[in-house]
C-alpha cells in the first residue's frame, strides 16, 4: 500500500495539485480578505459559477482568453458590490444575503448559458490556456515542471497568498481593512470609513472568486458546464476557518486539501477495488469537515464578522 | 439640506407583516422581467403562463400541490432551525438522508405490508434528524460553524447516495442507478386524482403543528429564547445547547420527511436527481414567511407554482427553465432588503445649514 502511494506521487501529480489548487487558492484568499472585513461572503459558490460562465462566454465570442480574465473578474467585482449593497449598506444578515447572492448568480448562470448556447449535444468549447513555461525557473529539476510550467492564471493564484499577506499584513490599508473586521467603532473614530473599507474588500473578494471560477472553463477544462464548482466554494470558507484566518495557513490549507483531492483522482485512476468513485469524490468533503473539527475549538474569527456597522446606532 | 435617515420603529404594524413578501415577490417578478425580453418573449404571455398553468386543469392543481409538499417540509426545517439561529443550509442533505431511509424500508419485503408506510415515514425522520445531529453535536460540542458543515454534509450526502446507488444498491432489474422500486404496499396511498398522494396533507398538517410547538409550547418558547438572545435564555435557565441540539433534530427530521414524500409518494424509488433545490428552496420559502410556519404554507404554493409553472413557460415561449431559480434568488434578496421596512422607518429630515 505505502509503495502504491508513493508510486502515485511523481511530478504530474503535484503538478495537478497545483492546477487543483489555483482556483481554491484565489477564492479562499477572496473569502479571507471580505471576512477579514466583517463580512462573510457565502456568495462564493455562485460567484465562482458565474465568474466560470462569463469568462468562458467572453473567451467563446472573442476568441481571447485575456478577454475571458477581464469577464470573469468584472463579473465578480459586480457581484461583490451587491453583496455590499446588501450586507454593508442595508446591513442586513450576511448568512441569507449570501445564500440569496448564490442562488440568484447560479440560477443567472444557468438561465445565460442556456439562453445564449441552447442544448447543444456537444457543448461548445474554447482553446484553452497553454502551459507559459517561465524561462530559467522551468529548467530547475523538479521544481521547474512542477510550478514554473503551469498556465498564467496559476502563476497569479500563487502570486496571490504572498500579495495578500503583504496588503493585510504590511500596508496601512490592509491595517485599516483588519481594524474595521474587528473593532468597527475604533477604526471610525480614527476616521477610517468602515463602509468604504468593507465595500472595497467585498468588490476585490468578488473578483478573486469570479478569476477562480473562471480558470476551470478557460484553462483547466476549456468548456463550461453546470456542475463546474461542485461545492468548491463552500470548501473554500472551510478553508478560511481552518487557516485561522491568515493568508499562509490559509494557503496551507488549500493545498492540503487539492492534495487530497489529487490523490482521489489517481485512486480513481487505479481503482482496483472497484469502489464507486463517488466514494473518492465525497473524500475531500470528509477530511475538510475532520480539520475543521481538529482546529475549531481554538479559532478565532475576526471579532465584527457577521456585525453591520450603523454609524448613527451605538 | 434634505437627510435621509432610518429610525427604528417600536413596533412593526401588521398589514406592513403581510404586504412585504408579496411586495418582496412583485419586485422580484419585475426585476426578473428583464430577463425574460432579455430571451426575447413577451413579458406578460411569459408571465401568465408561469402562473396559470399551473391551476388551469385539475391535473395542474394536483402537480402544484405536489410540488409545494417537499417546498413544505423544507421551509418548515428552515424556519424551526432558523429561530433558533442554527444555521442549518442542509436541509437538502437531510432530505435525501430521509429519502435513503424510506427507499430502504419500502422495500423490505418481509415486514407486514401495513407497516411499510408508517416506519418509511418515522424511519425518514430519524435519519433527516441525525444528519442533522451530527453539525449540531460538532457546533456546540467543538464550535464547528454550523454554515459549513451543514453546506458540506449536502455534498458528502449527494455523494454518497450516488455512490450507492452505482454500487451495492444499484437496480438490478434495469441496472439503472436508481435503488430498486419499494414495495406496492409502501407506496403513498393516492388520495385525489392520479398523484395527490398522502404525504400533501401530512405536510399540512405538519405545517400546522409545527406553529402549535413553536407558538405554544415550551420547547417553541425555548427555541425562540435561545435564537433572540442565548446569554438571556441561559440566564434564564434554558440549556442554550440543548436547545440548539433539538431544533436540529426537529429541523433535520422536517426535512427528512420531504424525502419520504418524494419516495413513498412521487418516485417510488430513490434517484440522486430526487431533490431539486429542494433544500435551498426552503431557505428561500421560510424567510418570505419571516419564518412564521403557517406562513411557509402559502409562501411554499407559491414556489411550487414558479417551479412546475416555468417548465409551462419554457415550453411555449422558449424562456430558459432556470428563470425559477433567478426568481428564488432575487425574491430571497428583495425580502430581506423588505424586512428592513419592518423594523426601521425612513425618515426625512430638514437640516438649516449653518453658516
Amino acid at each position: 500500500m505505502a509503495e502504491t502511494i508513493f508510486h502515485l506521487l511523481d511530478i504530474g501529480f503535484f503538478a495537478a495539485l497545483l492546477r487543483i489548487a489555483t482556483p481554491l487558492l484565489l477564492a479562499t484568499m477572496g473569502e479571507l480578505i471580505a471576512e477579514r472585513s466583517g463580512v462573510l461572503n457565502l456568495g462564493i459558490e455562485g460567484t465562482m459559477l458565474l465568474g466560470a460562465m462569463t469568462g468562458f462566454t467572453a473567451a467563446y465570442f472573442t476568441g481571447n482568453l485575456w478577454l475571458g480574465v477581464v469577464a470573469a473578474l468584472a463579473t465578480g467585482a459586480l457581484i461583490g458590490l451587491l453583496m455590499a449593497l446588501l450586507t454593508v449598506v442595508l446591513g442586513v444578515s450576511q448568512h441569507v444575503s449570501g445564500i440569496g447572492t448564490t442562488l440568484l448568480t447560479t440560477g443567472l448562470a444557468f438561465f445565460l448559458y442556456r439562453m445564449i448556447f441552447g442544448q447543444p449535444a456537444v457543448p461548445p468549447n474554447v482553446v484553452a490556456f497553454a502551459p507559459l513555461p517561465l524561462p530559467v525557473l522551468s529548467s530547475i529539476p523538479i521544481l521547474g515542471p512542477i510550478v514554473f510550467n503551469q498556465t498564467a492564471i496559476t502563476y497569479l493564484a500563487l502570486l496571490s497568498v504572498p500579495l495578500t499577506w503583504f496588503i493585510l499584513h504590511r500596508t496601512r490599508w490592509g491595517l485599516n481593512l483588519r481594524t474595521v473586521g474587528e473593532n468597527p467603532r475604533a477604526a471610525d473614530t480614527a476616521g477610517v470609513s468602515v463602509w468604504s473599507m468593507r465595500i472595497q474588500a467585498l468588490v476585490i473578494s468578488g473578483a478573486l472568486m469570479g478569476l477562480g471560477g473562471s480558470y476551470l472553463t478557460i484553462a483547466q477544462f476549456n468548456a463550461f458546464t453546470f456542475g463546474v464548482i461542485s461545492g468548491r466554494g463552500w470548501v473554500c470558507i472551510a478553508l478560511v476557518v481552518f487557516g485561522q484566518w491568515l493568508p499562509w495557513r490559509c494557503a496551507g490549507g488549500v493545498l492540503l486539501f487539492a492534495m487530497i483531492e489529487a490523490l482521489q483522482l489517481r485512486l480513481q485512476a487505479n481503482n482496483t477495488l472497484n469502489i464507486p468513485y463517488e466514494v473518492f469524490l465525497m473524500l475531500p468533503f470528509v477530511m475538510t469537515i475532520l480539520a475543521m473539527a481538529l482546529v475549531s475549538r481554538n479559532a478565532h474569527a475576526p471579532a465584527s464578522l457577521l456585525i453591520p456597522f450603523r454609524k448613527e446606532e451605538r | 439640506m434634505i437627510h435621509l435617515r432610518l429610525e427604528r420603529r417600536e413596533t412593526t404594524p401588521a398589514w406592513l407583516q403581510i404586504a412585504l413578501p408579496i411586495l418582496a415577490v412583485l419586485a422580484a417578478l419585475i426585476l426578473c422581467s428583464f430577463l425574460v425580453s432579455l430571451a426575447g418573449a413577451p413579458v406578460l404571455d411569459a408571465y401568465s403562463e408561469l402562473f396559470l398553468s399551473t391551476f388551469q386543469t385539475p391535473y395542474d392543481v394536483q402537480d402544484t400541490l405536489v410540488k409545494a409538499s417537499p417546498l413544505l417540509w423544507t421551509g418548515l426545517a428552515v424556519a424551526v432551525a432558523f429561530r433558533a439561529k442554527f444555521w442549518n443550509i442542509g436541509a437538502e442533505g437531510q432530505l435525501m438522508a430521509g429519502a435513503m431511509a424510506a427507499g430502504y424500508i419500502g422495500e423490505r419485503t418481509f415486514l407486514p405490508g401495513i407497516t411499510l408506510v408508517p416506519l418509511m415515514i418515522l424511519g425518514a425522520a430519524a435519519a433527516g434528524a441525525l444528519w442533522a445531529l451530527i453539525p449540531a453535536l460538532l457546533k456546540v460540542k467543538l464550535k464547528v460553524d454550523d454554515v459549513v458543515t451543514t453546506l458540506l454534509f449536502n455534498s458528502i450526502m449527494l455523494y454518497g447516495v450516488m455512490a450507492l446507488l452505482e454500487g451495492p444498491w444499484k437496480d438490478p432489474k434495469t441496472g439503472y442507478p436508481n435503488s430498486p422500486v419499494i414495495e406496492t404496499a409502501a407506496q403513498f396511498p393516492i388520495l385525489a386524482g392520479d398523484t395527490l398522494h398522502l404525504g400533501v396533507p401530512i405536510s399540512l398538517i405538519a405545517a400546522i403543528f409545527i406553529w402549535w410547538l413553536m407558538d405554544r409550547t415550551t420547547t417553541g418558547f425555548s427555541i425562540k429564547a435561545v435564537g433572540a438572545n442565548p446569554r438571556a435564555a441561559a440566564y434564564a435557565g434554558f440549556s442554550v445547547n440543548r436547545v440548539l441540539v433539538t431544533a436540529a433534530l426537529v429541523s433535520g427530521a422536517l426535512a427528512g420527511l420531504a424525502g419520504a414524500g418524494e419516495v413513498g409518494g412521487v418516485r417510488y424509488q430513490v434517484t440522486s436527481d430526487l431533490s431539486s433545490g429542494y433544500g435551498y428552496a426552503g431557505i428561500v420559502i421560510a424567510t418570505l414567511a419571516d419564518l412564521n410556519p403557517l406562513g411557509v404554507i402559502p409562501a411554499a404554493l407559491f414556489f411550487a407554482m414558479i417551479m412546475n409553472g416555468a417548465d409551462a413557460m419554457s415550453r411555449d415561449t422558449g424562456v430558459p427553465v432556470y428563470l425559477a431559480n433567478v426568481i428564488q434568488g432575487v425574491a430571497l434578496l428583495t425580502m430581506v432588503a423588505g424586512r428592513l421596512f419592518a423594523v426601521y422607518r425612513l425618515r426625512i429630515t430638514r437640516q438649516v445649514s449653518h453658516g
